[in-house]
């Protein structure tokens, strides 16, 4: 079942298949829905046993960088003495990303249980799932999923009656962009500022508390019981396209669309499909002008090269951009993309966590350079600098989110040069001033 | 303990082999290239934020960070190639475009790692066209003042408070442009050691109050010394502006101090520019000739017992050159040493302001001085007591009426103290010598500026007073008379000061020396 629009018959709903349904919600609802069979499963079973299966699935990350999910769980060598850590990536903040907080809101036992075997696959006992502030609802779903699991003796000391220890904890974070990256996420769940570390060590060898950890996004995770229901064979048949991208994936879609909302897909499918099928194509009287497929952090995309998309790791690389976290931000005619790149960098500037000078500053410079175009008041020299800026803020910071603010940027210029051209040289001037711009130190010209 | 293996790479052409998980950084100092940085200092955790040292390692995909990358076999690095520099100068334009450019004002100019890397490879203009940021500045308590709009953000100062000081006074407040260092709730910079964030800081972020608006850094003369004001022996350096002492800079020294020094010791130098200095020798309250002067006391002392009673901070070359006086007259040579708290630095091994406020209480007991709490007592009716750098205040009028006769060898005039010759002396900043720390550790401090009047070195004085008491005392530097001392006192042995250099050496049947 699609949400909050209906399910359309060329979606495959695994993941999604119980959004909009309230009963999902109750461990009783969740266990009538098949749940909880795969942790069962799993507690019975060596760990190695499920990190191979994982590994066959071809699952890789949702989170936008698409590391295979096997491997990863790999890296956690078992016997090494030291605690392990598994920390659930529910800091969904990616801008037009939201599939994480509707698996949270109506199957959040769909997460407890992913995370209950992710954490029993890397040899962990304990599993955090650090989940963004702005969350409220989806949080208040997780503690009463947590504690339920807890009552029904499905988490702690004894999980399920296998004598194994799994401990699930949900963590609220305060609502920092910048705590979706891993290591400034375990920075956060440890006490101390959002900062992102540097890599290495990487967070297998030390990561929260130092010690070897694994990080995983919420679809990821709510995404492994499926496999051990179903087989790694049956998720990894699941391919349109290319072999190394298997599985279903949710597209949260937003802008300027008829339907907007979730969408679940197998990996491959066509993205024109998509967009005119499925998510029923622009407005009325509108036409699509440009996408941003992959939450904000990847290239702009032209209609050309979306409709000529598969949707899947490999297929948004073909085309440009990334698969992202499968954020997909649609413009049409009637939007001026100097004024969408310009708020995207404001964004970025906003949510630095201002360790690393390139991004620190150069976000901020970004964003003054673009609003004043957006004014009116840009020259052409100030193409040439936004690009030379973007330059420079490009694989040379801890993380990153300084080359995420580069990335709209330059592709919005290489594609959309002319309508900054048409800024600078007064043949259009903006129709509204970037919302909340005098807000922003210094932004406004004087 | 075995020795770590040896890593070799080449570093700009230049092969060095260095300790494995040595950092780029480092290994580059050691082939003698330096790779310009911010936010890394030796004596702090590694952060890696200001992307100023990165550097291309071949067949690495992107430019690393040479302070957090650890150096690997066959590495093959490149610092000043196209890609670094044009990195680099990326970096200096960014952290630029909000900083006021306010050298002419700034104490920091000159001494500035902002203003030296610009000039060395930094954009001539700025493309930045927009309103800059501004933040007031602000007072951080203790000696420290932040003036935000010139911070680069490299937080030395937050790692210094927290994993040195390990009293987390200090943070990074807010995100993205708008961060800012602050002062943790109702925190102030107080704490005994927290001044070394302002030499830590690379630009001129934080000012140390006391040294606001004196003087340019071009307009300083600078010398090595060491510290007086306890027994840690600190290395410092004595900035002098036309020869008032205006600030001391720890001198890094991993055998002592790593590169710290305390508040206490920082701001304690106001001493050294006294304008009560005694300059000119006296025989019976006239003024005279230095070798009437001299002539005054040696009759003074013949015959008599001298009762010495020295400073505890003077050098090694004085207590030595006293002793042989003491044995000669049959008398001893006392100090008593001031008290305060003690201050750990918690994150350096054996570093703190110690109990014991004087330099050398350790080397003038080598030399055969002993320590008192009341030095006056034992003091003969026929002795001749020698003052040698007391504060005359301190002497008791009962002791200057129990004595024969005095002599007094000072740096201050001698209020109060009726003398038979007075002989004016050197103090630290005017002359060479060695003083010995609590650990052993012997260590130089060279002269700063010229000695007023005819002042010289406490040394300087008791050997012509020897001389004139028919000894053997004929040297001419503080080298000649540090060389005699090592060969009669066995803790010194074979130690010269060209040996000792600006680091020191530990005297023999010494404790392991202090620092990392």
């Amino acid at each position: 079942m699609g949400y909050p629009h209906k399910s359309h018959p060329r979606e495959t709903a695994v993941l999604s298949k119980h959004f909009g349904d309230p009963d999902a919600r109750s461990l009783d609802g969740w266990k009538k829905r098949g749940g909880y069979r795969a942790l069962e499963q799993a507690l019975a079973s060596q760990p190695a046993q499920l990190v191979d299966t994982v590994k066959q699935s071809g699952l890789r990350g949702r989170g936008g960088a698409g590391f295979p999910t096997g491997m990863k769980w790999s890296f956690m060598k078992p016997g090494d003495g030291k605690p392990h850590y598994l920390c659930c990536n529910a800091d969904e903040s990616e801008p037009g990303t939201f599939k994480d907080r509707e698996i949270m809101r109506w199957t959040p036992h769909a997460l407890v249980e992913g995370c209950a075997v992710g954490a029993y696959a890397i040899g962990a006992e304990t599993a955090y799932i650090y989940i963004r502030g702005e969350f409220d609802e989806p949080i208040r779903r997780m503690e009463a999923a947590v504690a339920e699991a807890y009552a029904a003796g499905l988490l702690g000391a004894n999980a399920m009656g296998s004598g194994k220890r799994v401990d699930v904890h949900v963590h609220k974070g305060a609502g920092a962009y910048i705590c979706g990256e891993e290591t400034a996420l375990m920075n956060s769940l440890e006490g101390k500022r959002g900062n992102p570390r540097i890599k290495p060590p990487f967070p297998a060898v030390s990561g929260l508390f130092s010690q070897p950890t694994t990080i995983n996004n919420v679809e990821t995770l709510a995404a492994v019981p499926h496999i051990l229901n179903n087989g790694a064979e049956w998720y990894k048949a699941m391919s349109l396209s290319n072999p190394k991208s298997t599985g279903t994936k949710l597209f949260s879609v937003c802008g300027n669309v008829a339907r907007p909302g979730n969408y679940e897909v197998v990996m491959g499918f066509p993205f024109k499909d998509f967009l005119y099928d499925l998510c029923g194509g622009p407005p009325a009287g509108r036409k699509f002008k440009a996408i941003i497929p992959g939450g904000s952090s990847v290239p702009i995309q032209t209609m050309e090269e979306a409709e000529a998309t598969l949707m899947d790791y490999e297929g948004f690389v073909a085309q440009g951009t990334q698969l992202g976290s499968g954020g997909v931000i649609i413009f049409d005619d009637a939007q001026s993309m100097p004024r969408m790149i310009a708020r995207l960098a404001r964004f970025y500037a906003h949510e630095s966590c201002a360790q690393c000078t390139q991004c620190r500053e150069g976000t901020a410079w970004t964003t003054k350079i673009l609003e004043r175009i957006v004014d009116g008041q840009g020259t052409f020299e100030d193409l040439d600098t936004l690009l030379s800026i973007a330059e420079n803020m490009t694989g040379k910071t801890i993380c990153v989110l300084s080359d995420s603010c580069a990335a709209p940027v330059v592709s919005g210029l290489q594609k959309f040069r002319h309508e900054f051209e048409a800024l600078i040289t007064g043949k259009r001037t903006s129709k509204v001033a970037v919302a909340g711009g005098a807000a922003f130190a210094g932004a406004a010209t004087p | 303990m075995t020795a770590p293996a040896m890593v070799n790479l080449t570093i700009e052409g230049r092969p060095v082999s260095v300790p494995a998980g040595t950092s780029i950084l480092e290994a580059a100092k050691a082939a003698g290239v330096l790779i310009p940085h911010y936010c890394y200092h030796p004596g702090l955790p590694v952060a890696g934020v200001c992307r100023m040292c990165l550097v291309d390692v071949e067949k690495a995909p992107k430019l690393m960070p040479s302070c957090a990358t650890t150096v690997a076999e066959g590495q093959v690095v490149r610092v000043h190639d196209d890609k670094s520099l044009e990195a680099r100068k990326g970096v200096l334009e960014m952290l630029l475009i909000n900083h006021p450019l306010d050298c002419p004002i700034c104490d920091q100019s000159g001494e500035c790692e902002l203003q030296d890397y610009t000039f060395q490879e930094g954009r001539a203009d700025s493309r930045y066209r927009e309103p800059k940021r501004f933040n007031p500045v602000e007072d951080f308590g203790g000696d420290v003042l932040y003036v935000p709009n010139r911070c680069i953000l490299c937080t030395r100062c937050v790692r210094f408070m927290d994993d040195v000081q390990q009293e987390s006074a200090l943070c990074v407040a807010e995100r993205g442009d708008r961060a800012v260092i602050a002062k943790a709730p109702d925190a102030d910079l107080t704490q005994a050691w927290a001044g070394n964030v302002v030499d830590l800081c690379p630009v001129g972020a934080l000012l140390s109050k006391d040294f606001l608006n004196k003087a340019r850094a071009w307009e300083l003369d600078r010398a090595p010394s060491i510290c007086t004001g306890c027994s840690q022996g600190c290395n410092v350096t004595l900035e002098t502006r036309d020869n008032a002492v205006v600030r001391i800079k720890p001198r890094g020294n991993p055998d002592v101090n790593a590169f710290f020094i305390c508040d206490e010791g920082r701001l304690n130098y106001r001493w050294m520019n006294r304008q009560d200095r005694c300059l000119a020798p006296t025989a019976a309250g006239t003024e005279c000739h230095w070798d009437a002067a001299v002539a005054a006391a040696a009759s003074a002392l013949n015959g008599k017992r001298a009762h010495i009673v020295a400073n505890a901070s003077l050098g090694n070359e004085a207590f030595f050159l006293l002793g042989v006086l003491a044995k000669k007259t049959g008398g001893s040579v006392r100090f008593t040493v001031p008290q305060g708290p003690e201050a750990l630095l918690p994150g350096v091994e054996d570093l703190a302001l110690r109990a014991d406020r004087a330099a050398n209480a350790y080397g003038a007991e080598l030399l055969g001085a002993s320590r008192a709490d009341d030095p006056y007592r034992g003091l003969g009716a026929g002795d001749t007591l020698v003052l040698v750098d007391v504060d005359p205040a301190s002497v008791p009028a009962g002791a200057l009426a129990a004595a024969g006769r005095v002599v007094y060898l000072g740096t201050v005039v001698a209020a109060g103290v009726k003398a038979a010759a007075v002989l004016p002396i050197a103090n630290i900043a005017e002359h060479d010598g060695t003083v010995t720390n609590l650990r052993g550790h012997v260590q130089r401090y060279f002269q700063a500026r010229p000695a007023p009047g005819h002042a010289r070195p406490a040394w300087s004085a008791v050997a012509d007073l020897l001389i004139a008491l028919k000894g053997e005392a004929n040297f001419l530097t503080a080298a000649d008379a540090f060389a005699a001392m090592a060969k009669a006192h066995a803790a010194f042995a074979g130690m010269t000061f060209d040996q000792l250099g600006t680091r020191g050496a530990a005297a023999a049947g010494a404790t392991a020396g202090a620092g990392r």
